[in-house]
Protein backbone atom coordinates (compact mmCIF):
# COMPACT_ATOMS: atom_id res chain seq x y z
CA UNK A 1 0.00 0.00 0.00
CA UNK A 2 1.20 3.45 -0.87
CA UNK A 3 -0.12 6.26 1.21
CA UNK A 4 -1.09 9.13 -1.00
CA UNK A 5 -2.37 12.53 -0.34
CA UNK A 6 -5.21 13.82 -2.44
CA UNK A 7 -6.71 17.23 -2.18
CA UNK A 8 -10.19 16.72 -3.56
CA UNK A 9 -12.68 14.09 -4.56
CA UNK A 10 -12.36 13.03 -8.17
CA UNK A 11 -15.02 10.58 -9.28
CA UNK A 12 -15.93 9.71 -12.85
CA UNK A 13 -19.66 10.40 -13.47
CA UNK A 14 -20.16 7.02 -15.14
CA UNK A 15 -19.00 5.22 -12.02
CA UNK A 16 -21.18 7.02 -9.48
CA UNK A 17 -24.30 4.81 -9.89
CA UNK A 18 -22.19 1.65 -9.62
CA UNK A 19 -20.30 2.79 -6.54
CA UNK A 20 -23.51 4.07 -4.94
CA UNK A 21 -24.80 0.46 -4.80
CA UNK A 22 -22.00 -0.54 -2.46
CA UNK A 23 -22.72 -0.08 1.23
CA UNK A 24 -20.84 -0.29 4.48
CA UNK A 25 -21.34 -3.93 5.63
CA UNK A 26 -21.91 -2.77 9.19
CA UNK A 27 -24.37 -0.03 8.22
CA UNK A 28 -26.11 -1.59 5.20
CA UNK A 29 -28.42 1.40 4.60
CA UNK A 30 -25.53 3.76 4.05
CA UNK A 31 -23.94 3.90 0.61
CA UNK A 32 -20.17 4.31 0.60
CA UNK A 33 -20.71 7.36 -1.62
CA UNK A 34 -22.86 9.01 1.06
CA UNK A 35 -20.34 8.00 3.67
CA UNK A 36 -17.59 9.86 1.83
CA UNK A 37 -15.06 7.04 1.90
CA UNK A 38 -14.56 7.03 -1.89
CA UNK A 39 -12.02 9.75 -2.61
CA UNK A 40 -11.39 9.12 -6.28
CA UNK A 41 -12.49 6.76 -9.04
CA UNK A 42 -11.14 7.20 -12.53
CA UNK A 43 -10.95 5.03 -15.65
CA UNK A 44 -7.41 4.60 -16.92
CA UNK A 45 -6.70 2.26 -19.87
CA UNK A 46 -9.95 0.35 -19.22
CA UNK A 47 -9.07 -0.18 -15.57
CA UNK A 48 -10.97 1.63 -12.84
CA UNK A 49 -8.68 3.01 -10.15
CA UNK A 50 -10.50 3.59 -6.90
CA UNK A 51 -9.08 5.26 -3.81
CA UNK A 52 -10.88 4.74 -0.53
CA UNK A 53 -10.08 6.11 2.91
CA UNK A 54 -10.89 4.39 6.22
CA UNK A 55 -13.24 5.96 8.74
CA UNK A 56 -11.14 4.59 11.61
CA UNK A 57 -7.65 3.06 11.15
CA UNK A 58 -8.71 -0.36 12.36
CA UNK A 59 -12.10 -0.44 10.66
CA UNK A 60 -12.47 -4.11 9.63
CA UNK A 61 -15.12 -3.08 7.09
CA UNK A 62 -12.50 -1.54 4.80
CA UNK A 63 -11.30 -4.86 3.36
CA UNK A 64 -14.90 -5.92 2.72
CA UNK A 65 -15.75 -2.56 1.15
CA UNK A 66 -12.74 -2.93 -1.17
CA UNK A 67 -13.90 -6.42 -2.23
CA UNK A 68 -17.50 -5.24 -2.70
CA UNK A 69 -16.38 -2.35 -4.92
CA UNK A 70 -14.35 -4.76 -7.04
CA UNK A 71 -17.36 -7.05 -7.37
CA UNK A 72 -19.80 -4.26 -8.27
CA UNK A 73 -17.43 -2.90 -10.91
CA UNK A 74 -16.80 -6.37 -12.30
CA UNK A 75 -20.55 -6.92 -12.72
CA UNK A 76 -20.66 -3.65 -14.65
CA UNK A 77 -17.85 -4.90 -16.87
CA UNK A 78 -14.90 -3.06 -15.34
CA UNK A 79 -11.63 -4.33 -14.02
CA UNK A 80 -10.46 -2.37 -11.02
CA UNK A 81 -7.65 -1.60 -8.62
CA UNK A 82 -8.39 -0.46 -5.09
CA UNK A 83 -6.03 1.65 -3.08
CA UNK A 84 -6.32 2.66 0.57
CA UNK A 85 -5.25 6.21 1.33
CA UNK A 86 -4.88 7.87 4.72
CA UNK A 87 -4.48 11.52 3.94
CA UNK A 88 -6.42 13.71 4.19
CA UNK A 89 -7.96 11.78 7.07
CA UNK A 90 -11.66 10.98 6.84
CA UNK A 91 -13.97 13.26 8.75
CA UNK A 92 -17.66 12.95 9.61
CA UNK A 93 -18.14 16.17 7.60
CA UNK A 94 -17.85 14.03 4.50
CA UNK A 95 -21.08 12.18 5.27
CA UNK A 96 -23.65 13.70 2.88
CA UNK A 97 -27.00 15.15 4.07
CA UNK A 98 -28.69 12.10 2.52
CA UNK A 99 -26.24 9.88 4.39
CA UNK A 100 -27.14 11.56 7.68
CA UNK A 101 -30.85 10.95 7.02
CA UNK A 102 -30.16 7.31 6.14
CA UNK A 103 -28.25 6.88 9.39
CA UNK A 104 -31.08 8.33 11.47
CA UNK A 105 -33.64 6.15 9.72
CA UNK A 106 -31.52 3.11 10.52
CA UNK A 107 -31.47 4.05 14.22
CA UNK A 108 -28.06 5.69 14.44
CA UNK A 109 -27.96 9.32 15.60
CA UNK A 110 -25.92 11.43 13.17
CA UNK A 111 -22.72 13.12 14.41
CA UNK A 112 -22.94 16.52 16.09
CA UNK A 113 -20.39 19.31 15.62
CA UNK A 114 -17.06 18.88 17.44
CA UNK A 115 -17.82 21.03 20.52
CA UNK A 116 -21.33 19.64 20.97
CA UNK A 117 -19.97 16.12 20.46
CA UNK A 118 -17.53 16.58 23.31
CA UNK A 119 -20.27 17.86 25.63
CA UNK A 120 -22.50 14.94 24.67
CA UNK A 121 -19.79 12.33 25.21
CA UNK A 122 -18.76 13.77 28.55
CA UNK A 123 -22.40 13.64 29.59
CA UNK A 124 -22.45 17.41 30.17
CA UNK A 125 -25.41 18.19 27.96
CA UNK A 126 -28.41 16.28 26.73
CA UNK A 127 -28.29 17.05 23.03
CA UNK A 128 -28.20 13.71 21.24
CA UNK A 129 -31.62 13.08 19.76
CA UNK A 130 -33.27 9.69 20.24
CA UNK A 131 -33.68 8.04 16.85
CA UNK A 132 -36.93 6.43 17.97
CA UNK A 133 -38.95 9.26 19.57
CA UNK A 134 -36.88 12.37 18.83
CA UNK A 135 -36.45 13.37 22.48
CA UNK A 136 -33.13 14.88 23.56
CA UNK A 137 -33.67 13.56 27.08
CA UNK A 138 -31.05 10.88 26.45
CA UNK A 139 -28.03 9.61 28.33
CA UNK A 140 -24.63 8.28 27.42
CA UNK A 141 -24.26 4.56 28.18
CA UNK A 142 -20.73 4.16 26.82
CA UNK A 143 -18.29 6.26 24.83
CA UNK A 144 -17.55 3.20 22.73
CA UNK A 145 -20.19 1.27 20.85
CA UNK A 146 -20.73 -1.74 18.64
CA UNK A 147 -18.20 -0.43 16.12
CA UNK A 148 -15.22 1.94 16.41
CA UNK A 149 -17.21 4.86 14.98
CA UNK A 150 -20.10 4.79 17.43
CA UNK A 151 -21.03 5.47 21.08
CA UNK A 152 -24.00 3.97 22.95
CA UNK A 153 -26.91 6.06 24.18
CA UNK A 154 -30.27 5.37 25.74
CA UNK A 155 -33.42 7.48 25.67
CA UNK A 156 -34.79 8.40 29.11
CA UNK A 157 -38.28 8.93 27.69
CA UNK A 158 -38.97 5.92 25.46
CA UNK A 159 -36.10 3.80 26.87
CA UNK A 160 -34.83 2.97 23.37
CA UNK A 161 -31.12 2.09 23.33
CA UNK A 162 -29.41 3.49 20.23
CA UNK A 163 -26.04 4.20 18.63
CA UNK A 164 -24.57 7.65 18.10
CA UNK A 165 -22.09 8.18 15.29
CA UNK A 166 -19.15 10.00 16.93
CA UNK A 167 -17.87 13.22 15.42
CA UNK A 168 -14.43 12.76 13.88
CA UNK A 169 -12.55 15.87 12.77
CA UNK B 1 17.31 0.43 3.08
CA UNK B 2 17.22 3.25 5.57
CA UNK B 3 17.81 1.11 8.66
CA UNK B 4 17.40 3.99 11.08
CA UNK B 5 14.03 4.97 9.65
CA UNK B 6 12.94 1.31 9.75
CA UNK B 7 13.94 1.02 13.41
CA UNK B 8 12.39 4.36 14.16
CA UNK B 9 9.03 3.27 12.74
CA UNK B 10 9.14 0.04 14.77
CA UNK B 11 9.92 2.07 17.88
CA UNK B 12 6.68 3.98 17.38
CA UNK B 13 4.46 1.16 16.19
CA UNK B 14 5.51 -1.63 18.55
CA UNK B 15 3.98 0.40 21.38
CA UNK B 16 0.62 0.27 19.62
CA UNK B 17 0.97 -3.43 18.79
CA UNK B 18 1.76 -4.50 22.33
CA UNK B 19 -0.79 -2.25 24.00
CA UNK B 20 -3.32 -3.35 21.37
CA UNK B 21 -2.57 -6.98 22.26
CA UNK B 22 -3.07 -6.26 25.98
CA UNK B 23 -6.40 -4.52 25.38
CA UNK B 24 -7.53 -7.09 22.82
CA UNK B 25 -6.82 -9.91 25.25
CA UNK B 26 -9.55 -8.45 27.48
CA UNK B 27 -12.22 -9.32 24.93
CA UNK B 28 -14.91 -11.10 26.89
CA UNK B 29 -13.19 -10.35 30.20
CA UNK B 30 -14.02 -6.67 30.73
CA UNK B 31 -15.69 -5.69 34.01
CA UNK B 32 -18.91 -4.78 32.18
CA UNK B 33 -20.15 -5.23 28.64
CA UNK B 34 -19.69 -1.55 27.78
CA UNK B 35 -16.16 -1.41 29.17
CA UNK B 36 -15.30 -4.66 27.45
CA UNK B 37 -16.40 -3.17 24.13
CA UNK B 38 -14.46 0.02 24.83
CA UNK B 39 -11.23 -1.90 25.47
CA UNK B 40 -11.73 -3.89 22.29
CA UNK B 41 -12.41 -0.73 20.30
CA UNK B 42 -9.23 0.86 21.61
CA UNK B 43 -7.35 -2.28 20.67
CA UNK B 44 -8.82 -2.18 17.18
CA UNK B 45 -7.77 1.44 16.68
CA UNK B 46 -4.24 0.61 17.81
CA UNK B 47 -4.00 -2.43 15.52
CA UNK B 48 -5.27 -0.32 12.63
CA UNK B 49 -2.52 2.22 13.26
CA UNK B 50 0.04 -0.56 13.53
CA UNK B 51 -0.94 -1.91 10.11
CA UNK B 52 -0.24 1.44 8.48
CA UNK B 53 3.15 1.75 10.21
CA UNK B 54 4.21 -1.85 9.47
CA UNK B 55 3.14 -1.59 5.83
CA UNK B 56 5.41 1.42 5.58
CA UNK B 57 8.21 -0.36 7.45
CA UNK B 58 7.88 -3.37 5.12
CA UNK B 59 8.20 -1.07 2.14
CA UNK B 60 11.37 0.46 3.57
CA UNK B 61 12.87 -2.91 4.55
CA UNK B 62 12.08 -4.17 1.02
CA UNK B 63 13.26 -7.70 1.86
CA UNK B 64 10.10 -9.60 1.03
CA UNK B 65 8.62 -9.41 4.50
CA UNK B 66 5.01 -8.27 4.90
CA UNK B 67 3.29 -6.32 7.67
CA UNK B 68 2.28 -9.67 9.22
CA UNK B 69 5.84 -10.96 9.24
CA UNK B 70 6.97 -7.85 11.08
CA UNK B 71 4.18 -8.22 13.63
CA UNK B 72 4.43 -11.98 14.19
CA UNK B 73 7.88 -13.25 13.34
CA UNK B 74 10.31 -11.26 15.43
CA UNK B 75 12.11 -12.40 18.56
CA UNK B 76 11.51 -10.72 21.88
CA UNK B 77 14.73 -8.70 21.70
CA UNK B 78 13.64 -7.25 18.36
CA UNK B 79 10.49 -5.61 19.72
CA UNK B 80 11.17 -2.00 20.58
CA UNK B 81 8.11 -1.04 22.64
CA UNK B 82 8.42 0.74 25.96
CA UNK B 83 8.12 -1.36 29.12
CA UNK B 84 4.94 0.45 30.19
CA UNK B 85 2.70 -1.05 27.50
CA UNK B 86 3.68 -4.68 28.19
CA UNK B 87 2.76 -4.53 31.90
CA UNK B 88 0.04 -7.02 32.87
CA UNK B 89 -3.62 -6.49 33.73
CA UNK B 90 -3.14 -6.99 37.45
CA UNK B 91 -6.64 -5.55 37.92
CA UNK B 92 -8.83 -3.07 36.06
CA UNK B 93 -7.11 -0.11 37.75
CA UNK B 94 -3.82 -1.28 36.22
CA UNK B 95 -5.43 -1.63 32.81
CA UNK B 96 -6.74 1.92 32.91
CA UNK B 97 -3.63 3.43 34.53
CA UNK B 98 -1.42 1.82 31.85
CA UNK B 99 -3.74 3.12 29.15
CA UNK B 100 -3.88 6.62 30.62
CA UNK B 101 -0.12 6.94 31.19
CA UNK B 102 0.43 5.90 27.58
CA UNK B 103 -2.47 7.88 26.02
CA UNK B 104 -1.20 11.21 27.36
CA UNK B 105 2.23 10.52 25.86
CA UNK B 106 0.76 9.10 22.65
CA UNK B 107 -1.32 12.18 21.90
CA UNK B 108 1.60 14.56 22.59
CA UNK B 109 3.85 12.42 20.41
CA UNK B 110 1.40 12.21 17.50
CA UNK B 111 0.81 15.96 17.63
CA UNK B 112 4.52 16.40 16.89
CA UNK B 113 4.75 13.51 14.43
CA UNK B 114 1.92 15.10 12.45
CA UNK B 115 4.24 18.03 11.58
CA UNK B 116 6.71 15.58 10.06
CA UNK B 117 8.24 16.15 6.66
CA UNK B 118 7.90 12.41 6.03
CA UNK B 119 4.41 12.50 4.50
CA UNK B 120 3.52 8.90 5.32
CA UNK B 121 4.32 9.29 9.01
CA UNK B 122 2.49 12.59 9.04
CA UNK B 123 -0.61 11.02 7.44
CA UNK B 124 -0.67 8.13 9.93
CA UNK B 125 -0.23 10.56 12.83
CA UNK B 126 -3.07 12.81 11.67
CA UNK B 127 -5.39 9.83 11.33
CA UNK B 128 -4.37 8.31 14.66
CA UNK B 129 -4.65 11.52 16.67
CA UNK B 130 -8.39 11.64 16.21
CA UNK B 131 -8.71 8.14 17.63
CA UNK B 132 -6.23 8.58 20.44
CA UNK B 133 -7.99 11.69 21.73
CA UNK B 134 -11.01 9.45 22.36
CA UNK B 135 -8.80 6.91 24.15
CA UNK B 136 -7.37 9.60 26.39
CA UNK B 137 -10.81 10.90 27.23
CA UNK B 138 -11.93 7.39 28.17
CA UNK B 139 -8.90 6.48 30.28
CA UNK B 140 -8.76 9.88 32.05
CA UNK B 141 -12.39 9.42 32.94
CA UNK B 142 -11.64 6.07 34.62
CA UNK B 143 -8.67 7.49 36.53
CA UNK B 144 -11.07 10.05 38.01
CA UNK B 145 -13.92 7.61 38.60
CA UNK B 146 -11.76 5.09 40.42
CA UNK B 147 -9.44 7.60 42.10
CA UNK B 148 -12.30 9.73 43.35
CA UNK B 149 -14.62 6.75 43.88
CA UNK B 150 -14.87 4.44 46.87
CA UNK B 151 -12.13 3.87 49.43
CA UNK B 152 -11.33 0.54 47.77
CA UNK B 153 -11.24 1.87 44.20
CA UNK B 154 -9.05 4.76 45.34
CA UNK B 155 -6.54 2.38 46.93
CA UNK B 156 -6.42 0.21 43.83
CA UNK B 157 -5.93 3.12 41.46
CA UNK B 158 -3.24 4.63 43.67
CA UNK B 159 -1.46 1.28 43.75
CA UNK B 160 -1.63 1.01 39.93
CA UNK B 161 -0.28 4.54 39.42
CA UNK B 162 2.49 4.01 42.00
CA UNK B 163 3.53 0.70 40.41
CA UNK B 164 3.46 1.87 36.79
CA UNK B 165 5.08 5.24 37.51
CA UNK B 166 8.54 3.69 37.29
CA UNK B 167 7.96 3.03 33.57
CA UNK B 168 6.95 6.58 32.59
CA UNK B 169 10.41 8.12 32.27
CA UNK B 170 11.40 5.70 29.50
CA UNK B 171 8.87 7.38 27.20
CA UNK B 172 11.26 10.34 27.02
CA UNK B 173 14.44 8.36 26.58
CA UNK B 174 16.11 8.65 23.16
CA UNK B 175 17.69 5.68 21.41
CA UNK B 176 20.52 6.08 18.90
CA UNK B 177 18.05 5.64 16.02
CA UNK B 178 15.84 8.32 17.59
CA UNK B 179 18.74 10.76 17.82
CA UNK B 180 19.73 10.20 14.21
CA UNK B 181 16.16 10.62 13.01
CA UNK B 182 15.78 13.80 15.05
CA UNK B 183 18.98 15.18 13.51
CA UNK B 184 17.58 14.36 10.06
CA UNK B 185 14.44 16.32 10.88
CA UNK B 186 12.14 13.28 10.79
CA UNK B 187 12.13 12.06 14.37
CA UNK B 188 10.23 13.69 17.21
CA UNK B 189 12.44 14.94 20.02
CA UNK B 190 10.68 13.15 22.88
CA UNK B 191 12.79 14.84 25.55
CA UNK B 192 10.85 18.02 24.81
CA UNK B 193 7.50 16.37 25.59
CA UNK B 194 8.41 15.47 29.16
CA UNK B 195 7.36 18.61 31.09
CA UNK B 196 4.08 18.88 29.26
CA UNK B 197 3.43 15.17 29.87
CA UNK B 198 3.87 15.26 33.63
CA UNK B 199 1.87 18.48 33.78
CA UNK B 200 -1.10 16.84 32.04
CA UNK B 201 -0.82 13.60 33.99
CA UNK B 202 -0.53 15.39 37.32
CA UNK B 203 -3.59 17.52 36.59
CA UNK B 204 -5.74 14.44 36.12
CA UNK B 205 -4.25 12.70 39.17
CA UNK B 206 -5.02 15.74 41.31
CA UNK B 207 -8.57 15.88 40.06
CA UNK B 208 -8.84 12.17 40.86
CA UNK B 209 -7.66 12.91 44.44
CA UNK B 210 -4.64 10.67 43.82
CA UNK B 211 -1.13 11.30 45.14
CA UNK B 212 1.51 12.06 42.54
CA UNK B 213 4.25 9.46 43.09
CA UNK B 214 7.52 10.91 44.34
CA UNK B 215 9.77 8.01 43.37
CA UNK B 216 12.72 9.06 41.25
CA UNK B 217 13.72 5.51 40.36
CA UNK B 218 12.81 4.66 36.78
CA UNK B 219 13.07 1.50 34.68
CA UNK B 220 14.02 1.50 31.04
CA UNK B 221 15.16 -0.98 28.39
CA UNK B 222 12.17 -1.74 26.18
CA UNK B 223 13.23 0.70 23.50
CA UNK B 224 16.50 -1.26 23.22
CA UNK B 225 14.70 -4.60 23.16
CA UNK B 226 15.37 -5.47 26.82
CA UNK B 227 11.95 -6.31 28.21
CA UNK B 228 10.33 -7.24 31.51
CA UNK B 229 9.42 -10.87 32.15
CA UNK B 230 5.81 -10.23 31.07
CA UNK B 231 6.82 -9.71 27.46
CA UNK B 232 7.63 -13.38 26.80
CA UNK B 233 4.19 -14.51 27.99
CA UNK B 234 2.53 -11.82 25.91
CA UNK B 235 4.43 -12.83 22.78
CA UNK B 236 3.71 -16.51 23.26
CA UNK B 237 0.01 -15.59 23.03
CA UNK B 238 0.48 -13.12 20.19
CA UNK B 239 2.66 -15.43 18.10
CA UNK B 240 1.05 -18.75 19.01
CA UNK B 241 -0.67 -19.41 15.68
CA UNK B 242 2.35 -18.49 13.57
CA UNK B 243 4.68 -20.62 15.71
CA UNK B 244 2.36 -23.60 15.72
CA UNK B 245 1.26 -23.41 12.09
CA UNK B 246 4.01 -21.49 10.27
CA UNK B 247 2.77 -19.39 7.34
CA UNK B 248 -0.86 -20.06 8.16
CA UNK B 249 -3.41 -17.64 6.76
CA UNK B 250 -7.04 -16.96 7.55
Amino acid sequence: MLILTITEQNIDNHLIPILAQVSDPEIPVLSIMDMGVVRSAIIENDVVKVQITPTYSGCPAMDVIGDDIKKALQEAGYESEIELILSPAWTTDWITPKGRKDLERYGIAAPLEAEADKEALLGEKKIVKCTNCGSTNTRLVSQFGSTACKAQFQCNDCQEPFDYFKCLK
Amino acid sequence: MNFNLYKYILGISDNSLILGQRMGALTGHGPSLETDIACTNISLDLFGQVRSYYQYAAKIADDGRTEDDIAMLRKEREYLNVLLVEQPDTDFAFTMARQFLFDVYHLLFLTELQKNKDLTLSAIATKSMKEVSYHQRFSSDWIKRLGDGTEESHLKMQDAIDTLWTYTDELFHQTEADKIMVSEGIGVDVTKLKDNYYQKVNNVLEEATLKIPESKYFQKGGKEGIHTEHMGYLLSDLQYMQRTYPNMEW
